[in-house]
């Protein structure tokens, strides 16, 4: 994938300089971060679902959670963003305690989440679904919507606002279609501009690659690090291995719930079994397996050895085990 | 069988008393089923609270008829809380349960032997309509070509359409807003409303609200008109019937609930008659149908018209075909 538009600008370089002297461990401590989990564990029944020790997110970086099918990574979404409540657990944004706020209040705090299954509002337009982004709007309260004079002028801004992103996002021909008659990709993309409207601080994309045709895919890639460009920060779930090594400053990996291993993408994912699964060197090899790897603790193992920490093997592999013995 | 006379008699019900009760709970019904997705059936409960306010304070209290009023819409406003703030959390399904449960409720307290004090038993209240026609500007009858209204029908068509007009005007300005915006939101997935950073629990709140007043408005005409609040006129059909006129207007469109409620009661007259005419000049045999039977055929055909229409014009008569399209991808 071409790499020339997503050269090193200032931003990246100050994320990366950040981020140099992060030890390549599970829940390292990061300069600055925006984000900070405790100990957030989530059960499923028998099934322990999300089982975070200590993570944090670098303010001003593009950080990657990645991780097999069923790693618990969209559970951990939902667990920070107030749609789903934590059996235990602490976080902070902003170094204010999100625990146990409801996800409106979440958003407003400018932490902004989009979703794996796309959520576009098909009875509403193109424009409208981006207009119902926009936070602190007059005409929201019942009485001021009777009284268009008091909220018309915010409103016409709003629709600057979002005629630009959807331009910036290639969909203001579709400004007044039914967000139900866009095709797949295009509501994938239509929820992420539709996320920027509530102007978050912290960006949390579930897959925006998924179902995104290779075309798009660059565009998409370049919209997501210009986030960073404008001082967000950006934390997103993917699949897709080029995206992660372009764009991210920062990878985690997740694995039956647990953060497994941190650090850039290159030390990442040099990691041989991060590569077989993520980027198909052995095609052969399913997810299936890299789970049966990690239900033995082999994955664990391997990342920490290959980081050369020690401390941080033990602990994995315990846990690991522990899980087990839960199931 | 004089035609003439038939459609003056249906025409008149197009806009009648029972037209404008109905346009009103269909109004309210769309506010929150329409635009917002709640599943209020329990309508009834709000129309007989408004009519209870009246007939309560008035009749029972012997106290002001302005002071119903304000009690009858309180009353709805209540009622709405006391059926949302457990509900509206939970999945769509808890408001359907819950309001239809609560619509018998009011009805079975309403007619109960032991409320017989307050409420008037199964016979209901009278006699708390006085102040509401001594307001009557009209002296005398109306006439409008073959039509010809007495002052009190008049006085009830007047303030009944004037509502219905202030109603359906608050509902236009209110879902051309942001407000509207955020219900039709809430509507198609509560969820991406949510991570946009809307209360959507409070959202839902006044739609259920907004709705239940509207409600309350049209039990408030009603046992006006009748002189008379009984408990049996707002049983669970009452809601059904709202539903049926809301759907063949077009949910979700400022104008359906009116059209609707119109539609259906000119259709009502107008089938009744006919089959009256037509079993009288026996155009149709009397082993097939007598006159007594019409009240119940006219709901059959009204119910294979709510058919066809849901299979050849499922967004209503004035809902947009796009948007049930979207339904089907
Ligand atoms: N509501 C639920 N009830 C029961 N189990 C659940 C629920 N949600 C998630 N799980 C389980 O929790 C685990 C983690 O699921 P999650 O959706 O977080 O995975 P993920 O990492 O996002 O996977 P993918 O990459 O496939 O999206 C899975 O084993 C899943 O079966
Ligand atoms: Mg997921």
């Amino acid at each position: 994938m071409p790499d020339d538009n997503l050269s090193l600008t200032a931003k990246r370089e100050a994320a990366v300089t950040a981020l140099a002297d992060v030890p390549r461990e599970p829940g390292a401590k990061k300069p600055d971060p925006i984000l900070v989990a405790d100990d957030v564990k989530r059960h499923f029944g028998g099934l322990l679902a999300v089982d975070v020790d200590h993570v944090e997110v670098q303010r001003g970086s593009i950080t990657a959670l990645i991780g097999p099918n069923g790693a618990g990574k969209t559970t951990f979404f939902n667990l920070l963003t107030g749609f789903d409540r934590p059996n235990s657990g602490s976080w902070t944004f902003n170094g204010r305690s999100l625990h146990g706020t409801p996800p409106f209040k979440v958003a407003r705090a400018g932490m902004v989440r989009t979703f794996q299954l796309t959520k576009a509002l098909s009875k509403l337009t193109v424009i409208e679904n981006m207009r119902l982004g926009a936070t602190q709007q007059k005409g929201e309260s019942f009485w001021r919507a009777m009284l268009p004079f008091t909220w018309r002028s915010q409103e016409d801004a709003i629709t600057q606002r979002a005629e630009e992103l959807l331009a910036r996002f290639k969909l203001d021909t579709k400004r007044d279609d039914f967000a139900g008659s866009l095709s797949g990709g295009q509501r994938k993309l239509l929820e992420m501009a539709r996320a920027l409207m509530v102007e978050p601080e912290l960006v949390m994309l579930d897959e925006p690659m998924a179902g995104v045709n290779p075309a798009l895919t660059q565009s998409l890639l370049e919209h997501v690090s210009n986030l960073r460009e404008q001082g967000m920060t950006v934390l997103f779930v993917e699949h897709d291995m080029d995206m992660v090594r372009d764009i991210a400053d920062w990878v985690v990996v997740m694995g039956q719930g647990k953060i497994l291993a941190e650090g850039p993408p290159e030390t990442v994912m040099s990691d041989p079994r991060v590569v077989d699964a993520y980027l198909g060197a052995h095609h052969d090899q399913s997810l299936a397996e890299l789970e049966e790897q990690l239900e033995t603790g082999t994955l664990a193992e391997e990342v920490a050895a290959e980081l050369g920490q020690e401390p941080a093997e033990t602990v994995a592999v315990e846990r690991t085990g522990e899980t087990k013995d839960g199931r | 069988m004089d035609w003439g006379n038939i459609l003056e008699l249906s025409l008149r019900e197009l806009i009648g008393v029972q037209a404008i009760v109905f346009a009103l709970a269909a109004i309210g019904i769309n506010v929150q089923f329409g635009y917002t997705g709640l599943l209020n059936f329990g309508q009834a409960a709000f129309a007989a609270v408004g009519g209870y306010g009246i007939a309560v304070i008035v009749t029972t209290y012997d106290m002001s008829f302005w002071l119903g009023l304000v009690v009858g819409i309180v009353g709805a406003i209540v009622l709405a809380l006391l059926l949302g703030i457990p509900t509206l959390r939970l999945r769509a399904d808890y408001l359907a349960i819950v309001t239809i449960a609560a619509s018998e409720i009011v009805r079975l307290v309403g007619r109960s032997a032991w409320g017989r004090d307050v409420f008037g038993g199964s016979d209901g209240i009278t006699g708390f309509s006085n102040a509401f026609y001594d307001l009557n500007p009209f002296t005398e009858p109306f006439e409008f070509g073959p039509f010809q209204f007495r002052e009190r029908v008049l006085w009830v068509l007047v303030v009944g359409w004037v509502l219905v007009a202030v109603c359906t005007l608050v509902v236009w300005l209110l879902m051309r807003s942001p407000w509207g915006r955020v219900l039709k939101g809430i509507r198609e997935d509560e969820d991406a409303v949510r991570s946009l950073g809307k209360n959507v629990y409070a959202y839902k709140m006044q739609s259920l609200v907004l709705g239940g007043v509207i409600g309350a408005l049209a039990g408030m005409v009603y046992s006006l008109f009748q002189g008379a609040m009984q408990p049996d006129v707002y049983a669970t059909n009452f809601t059904f019937f709202a539903y049926a006129i809301l759907i063949l207007g077009g949910a979700a469109t400022v104008f359906g609930p009116v059209l609707g409620a119109a539609i259906v009661w000119f259709a009502f007259q107008f089938i009744d008659l006919a089959l009256r005419g037509a079993i009288q000049q026996e155009y149709i045999p009397s082993w097939l149908m007598d006159a007594n039977d019409t009240g119940a055929v006219r709901f059959m055909l009204t119910g294979i018209v709510l058919v066809l229409l849901l299979v050849f014009r499922p967004q209503g008569i004035l809902g947009d075909r796009r948007e049930i399209a979207l339904d089907a991808r």
